[in-house]
């Protein structure tokens, strides 16, 4: 008889939220019961908002999720689900809302296969795709890959294949095939996922360009901060090289191929192909001017291909089920799928994949689950730092490259942050303007001075000291500093301002004529008041403060010193009457 | 060679294929300012990291603008190089610059010559509309530069000098965004890391971040002590350079009127380095010979090539980074310490002063200068052989503080006995000028013979590495000849595995020779000016009635009367030194 097959999701995530105790658990019990059972730690298996996830593949059976698996619950999946047969609470369905809308290329085997097995990968069709590419002639190849429409996701969307076809036809006895895994907007997660989940899909795709472009050197640049990754990573080149994927001679095709991994510092900027090209040569960090692209000349002055994780992840399957296959997915110029890591005020956040052209009222609504609580939405926020916010006249805006940017925002990597009425948007602003002046490498002054300006000029007007005339002066600087900066970083980092003040105009206006925000965020704009008529003077939020700004006698009416207040919420958070009010 | 057609502000020009759009614009007479941009052509120097933006053009089909700096011209590419979008850009981004630039112009040691200050005034820049947190930062001090990182506006011009083309690494950018600072490793000062004070980093900034450490004060002290006699050398490469401080063309020689300039200063003696340099020729030229001799002899404790050793910057380039050989230089000191050490002595004597009495000061293109003679090694009792060194830009300072016109004076001769020179000394001052004033006289101690022609055209240019074969009548002496730090270094590595054939080596910090020194006045990234210069010297050594260092009647009555002959116990004592490992 077959086992029974349980996976759990051992992604860094699912690792963190304690599945190694719930997996430890399952051993321990199943071994204690005899019970038949494959245990298989996977990677990701996108439900963010339910971990720690397993599934259950009973023999014969499909396989079933739970989400939420504490120890009690465990508990109850052994002795009711396992044994009994009996529904068990915390299984999420598999044609939920979740699931319904997505469909699984890059992810295709993130959760599924356990990262760490090169046969699992293989049984699933992996290094098929290699095989068949080493029987053809590499222009077929790229070929194929152009015409499958497939664009970068790294955030730049420039077709693939066409990178391919330039690096291949750059002379030159060395070239480089470059992994670009620096992965660095605030809220995404996709490329460590990948790497996490499923890395030969990685490698696979490394080498089928390498075959392609004429290159037998390949390189993964990612961020030390992703150990798990890595590890996963090089344990997966090792079980490559083992099974002759990688190599000297690899398949007795005559091709030799290996890769080798360069370690990031964890700086934005180098998830810019010229600055990770000069970090992995040992310079700093800093992009340099675009042509010549690093097709032509790039790593040590060499032709380099540099393809993003999740563009990566795309190639094995498009060459198994061909380009025509894969441009039938999709929009008219944005074919396949898009992965996003779904975060913020939302019901159920995650990793989702979806096919291009989905609208963010389907992603948001049935993927997501809506919005957390009772709140209204407000905006989603897209391509991270470079991106913008999507207010609600957009929810039913296909998502793809071109209608994101004709919505002020963009594709970036794949980070969606959900907004609702609590967030402001000139504090949203302010906060991935101080990443891109954190992140910026300063080697530009529209950049380095640019953005620095831009901030003061929105600290001002969340500080209640903001004029008319600075808009004007906002929206002329940003249209500068994008017009005049180095990079891609420059030249987008003012978008998260110029979409706030073009989609929520009158939020901004209300900080200036009104000192009034709203989302009661901007502290200097709030004040704590205490309402003498419900005060019962119980002393609680005097007790309380970490300031001292709340004075009042027991069983007196009690006041808050505003100059002192701190705006911390504490007392509005303690006060059991209702007592407190933000003005 | 190759041509495209491009349109440059709606005119239509052809011009060569792989110019960059500035290049381009300039050659037909359209001038984009431009910043960050330097390229000293034929020398295989440029820095365009695209970094200012300040000569972004309008590319017709480009979305964003471009810099000129970098970017190549295309057959049929439209370019504006002032439209409303392109001037309201370069405007921004400069008043984003002076957004965090301290406004100190009419204090700044760089007033006058500051080229953000005349890029700025050329946008017609009268008002900044962004104003913010400002850098404050710490400056920096060290015995020849001053870094005064709040002024820096991150061109990187210095950073390039110090990394690529002199290989000394001592400066690089370090922080992200708005905290970026240029920088010597861990923020520790220059006296504290691998800086060799070469001042080519002084020499290519743009604003006031990186200057010398003006000295003047103190010779002005120094010459209103009446208990005092002041004395003053001058370097060969200044009397080439001077005149341009005073709108002359580069190029023309002001020797004479320095000369005049420095009496009416109020030094009581005027000496030329020139004549040090003779000796110095004396000294390292005999050197040469007896490692020559000996290693024809076959014997193998002797190394060669043997390694010029006038240039202090070099020499703190070789302790820092090659102090495993330490022994190949010539023990020789420089001219400025040949001629503090024989003053001090030699000189003093005559005078019947003591030597504390005596300030001697010297004119250096150069700052390497100013930490060589602090050097422990080259003082007595802490009374050190030369007490001040001024750059030509402090003296030029100098002699305008004091109210003279430089151009009005007469042309005046040199204070003897340390005042008489050769054509030979004067070479000293250009890349190849040490080691063809060494072979005139090499090869007539020799050989025996009489030079027939004294010019060694082959030893002459500006190539960064140079070699030529000298017939030693039937002995060809082999020379290599090497300027710019990263130059020395390519010698030097080759040197060490073996692979060098040469018999003697010439080395200089700073591209060009002297001429190009750190403390000259500034080139502004003009390559043309230093070839002048160096054309300026040839000329002065074309016109001297003795062009030879061992036929210079100073030199000869100073050995006789003195030192006894090259590398006498007493010439080994004043005359030579010995380097230290500085390995970090």
């Amino acid at each position: 008889m077959e086992n029974t097959i349980i996976k759990f999701a051992m992604g860094t995530c699912g690792i963190a939220s304690g599945t190694q105790d719930i997996l430890n658990l399952f051993d321990k019990e199943l071994s204690r019961l005899n019970y038949p059972a494959s245990l298989v730690k996977t990677g990701c298996m996108g439900h963010c908002y339910a971990e720690p996830t397993i599934s259950i593949t009973l023999p014969g059976k499909d396989a079933v999720y739970f989400g939420n698996v504490n120890e009690e619950r465990a508990r109850d999946i052994i002795d009711h689900f396992l044994l009994k047969g009996d529904h068990t609470e915390g299984i999420i369905p598999p044609e939920g809302d979740f699931s319904r809308k997505q469909l699984k290329i890059a992810l295709r085997n993130c959760g599924e296969i356990d990262p760490e097995n090169i046969q699992e990968y293989i049984d699933r069709e992996g290094y098929k795709a290699l095989m068949k590419c080493l029987t053809k002639k590499p222009e077929k190849v790229i070929a194929e890959i152009k015409d499958s429409g497939l664009r970068g996701r790294g955030g730049g969307g420039f077709s693939t294949g066409l990178k391919w076809e330039i690096t291949r036809k750059s002379k030159s006895d060395v070239k480089y095939v470059v992994c670009n895994a620096d992965e660095g907007d605030p809220g995404a997660f996709m490329d460590r996922s990948v790497l996490e989940g499923d890395p030969h899909s990685v490698i696979e795709a490394m080498i089928i360009c390498g075959y392609s472009i004429g290159s037998n050197n390949g390189l993964v640049y990612i961020r030390a901060e992703y150990p798990l990754a890595i590890s996963r990573l090089k344990t997966a080149l090792n079980q490559a090289r083992e099974q002759g994927f990688l190599g000297e001679n690899i398949l007795h095709s005559g091709f030799s191929f290996d890769i080798e991994i360069r370690y990031g510092a964890g700086a934005f900027v180098c998830g810019e192909e010229t600055a990770l090209i000069h970090s992995m040569e040992g310079m700093r960090g800093e992009p340099t001017f675009k042509p010549p692209y690093p097709s032509v000349s790039g790593y040590m002055g060499k032709p380099t291909c540099v393809n993003n994780v999740e563009t990566l992840a795309n190639i094995a399957t498009i060459i198994r089920n061909g380009a025509e296959w894969f441009s039938s997915i999709g929009t008219a110029t944005s074919k396949g799928t898009k992965v996003f890591a779904l975060a913020g005020k939302i019901k159920r956040t995650g990793l989702i994949e979806v096919p291009m052209g989905t609208t963010l009222r389907e992603i948001i609504f049935e993927i997501g689950g809506g919005i957390k609580g009772i709140k209204k939405f407000k905006a989603a926020q897209t391509g991270g730092p470079s991106g913008g916010c999507l207010s609600e006249q957009y929810l039913d805006t296909p998502i793809d490259y071109e209608h994101l940017l004709e919505a002020g925002s963009m594709m970036g990597s794949g980070g969606m942050i959900v907004l609702d009425e609590d967030d402001c948007m000139v504090s949203m602003a302010k906060f991935y303007l101080e990443f891109s002046i954190d992140e910026s490498c300063g080697k530009c002054a529209p950049c380095r001075l640019g953005n620095k300006r831009l901030h003061e000029m929105l600290v001002k007007i969340t500080d209640g000291k903001g004029t008319m005339a600075d808009l004007q002066k906002i929206k002329d600087l940003s249209v500068v500093i994008k017009d005049t900066s180095l990079c891609g970083l420059g030249q987008t980092s003012p978008n998260p301002v110029l979409s706030t003040l073009n989609q929520f105009h009158d939020e901004y206006v209300a900080h200036i004529e009104e000192r009034n925000c709203s989302a009661h965020q901007c502290k200097e704009l709030i004040h704590y008041v205490i309402l003498p008529d419900k005060c019962t003077g119980c002393t609680v939020c005097f007790r309380n403060c970490p300031v001292e700004a709340i004075y009042g006698d027991k069983g007196e009416v009690h006041s808050i010193l505003d100059h002192q207040c701190i705006k911390c919420g504490i007392c509005l958070s303690k006060c059991k009457f209702n007592a407190i009010i933000i003005n | 060679m190759k041509e495209v057609t491009i349109t440059i502000d709606n005119t239509k020009h052809s011009v060569a294929k792989g110019l960059t759009v500035l290049d381009a614009a300039r050659q037909v007479g359209i001038d984009i300012p431009s910043l960050c941009f330097m390229k000293l052509h034929d020398i295989n120097i440029e820095n365009k990291p695209g970094g200012c933006r300040i000569c972004v053009v309008e590319v017709k089909g480009r979305k964003n603008l471009v810099p000129s700096c970098c970017t190549e011209v295309e057959d049929g590419m439209e370019i504006q190089t002032h439209s409303m979008r392109v001037i309201n850009a370069r405007r921004t981004v400069m008043e984003l610059i002076l957004s965090d630039h301290p406004a100190e112009c009419l204090t700044c040691a760089k007033a006058g010559d500051c080229e953000l200050q005349v890029v700025a005034d050329r946008l017609g820049i009268r008002e900044l509309h962004y104003e913010g947190e400002k850098t404050h930062l710490p400056k920096g001090n060290s015995p020849a530069i001053s870094r005064d990182p709040n002024k820096c506006i991150l061109c990187r011009r210095c950073e390039m000098m110090c990394n690529e083309v002199q290989t000394v690494g001592c400066l690089g950018a370090v922080n992200r965004g708005f905290h970026s600072v240029v920088t010597p490793a861990f923020g520790n000062d220059l006296i504290n890391s691998v800086c060799t004070f070469c001042g080519q980093c002084v020499a290519v900034c743009p604003t006031g971040a990186l200057t010398e450490i003006d000295e003047s004060a103190k010779v002005v002290r120094a010459l209103n002590d009446p208990t005092k006699t002041v004395i003053v050398q001058t370097a060969p490469a200044v009397r080439a350079a001077l005149g341009e401080e005073f709108g002359n063309e580069p190029g023309t020689l002001v020797t004479g009127k320095m000369v005049a300039a420095l009496r009416r200063l109020g030094f009581h003696y005027v000496f030329d380095t020139d004549f040090a340099a003779d000796l110095t020729i004396m000294e390292e030229g005999t050197e040469l010979l007896r490692r020559l001799k000996g290693y024809l002899a076959g014997d193998t404790s002797v190394k060669l090539p043997i390694l010029t050793s006038c240039c202090p910057a070099w020499v703190n380039f070789f302790e820092h980074q090659f102090p495993d050989m330490r022994d190949i230089p010539s023990t020789a000191r420089s001219p400025q310490q040949m001629f503090g050490a024989i003053a001090k002595t030699y000189f003093a004597d005559l005078l019947k002063i003591e030597r504390k009495d005596l300030v001697v000061v010297s004119i250096m293109p150069c700052l390497a200068k100013k930490y060589e003679r602090a050097r422990p090694e080259f003082q007595q009792n802490g009374n050190p052989d030369v007490d001040v060194v001024l750059s030509t830009r402090e003296l030029a300072r100098l002699i305008k503080l004091c109210n003279i016109d430089l151009n009005q004076l007469p042309d005046e001769e040199f204070d003897q006995p340390l005042g008489e020179s050769t054509g030979a000394g004067v070479l000293f001052g250009t890349t190849g000028g040490v080691i063809e004033a060494a072979v005139r006289t090499a090869y007539e101690i020799h050989t025996g013979k009489e030079l027939p022609k004294l010019e060694f055209e082959e030893l002459r240019g500006m190539e960064g590495l140079r070699e030529a074969t000298i017939d030693f009548d039937g002995l060809d002496l082999k020379i290599g000849i090497a300027h710019g730090l990263g130059n020395a270094r390519r010698m030097l590595e080759d040197i060490r595995s073996g692979k060098s054939h040469f018999h003697a080596i010439e080395i200089m910090s700073c591209p060009g020779g002297c001429i190009g020194g750190g403390g000259q006045p500034y080139h502004h990234g003009h390559v043309e000016i230093l070839k002048k210069r160096q054309l300026a010297l040839y000329k002065e050594d074309g016109s001297k009635k003795i062009r030879k260092s061992h036929e210079n009647p100073y030199i000869v009555s100073l050995y006789k009367n003195f030192l006894g002959a090259p590398m006498s116990n007493l010439a080994h004592l004043l005359l030579h030194t010995h380097y230290f490992d500085k390995k970090y």
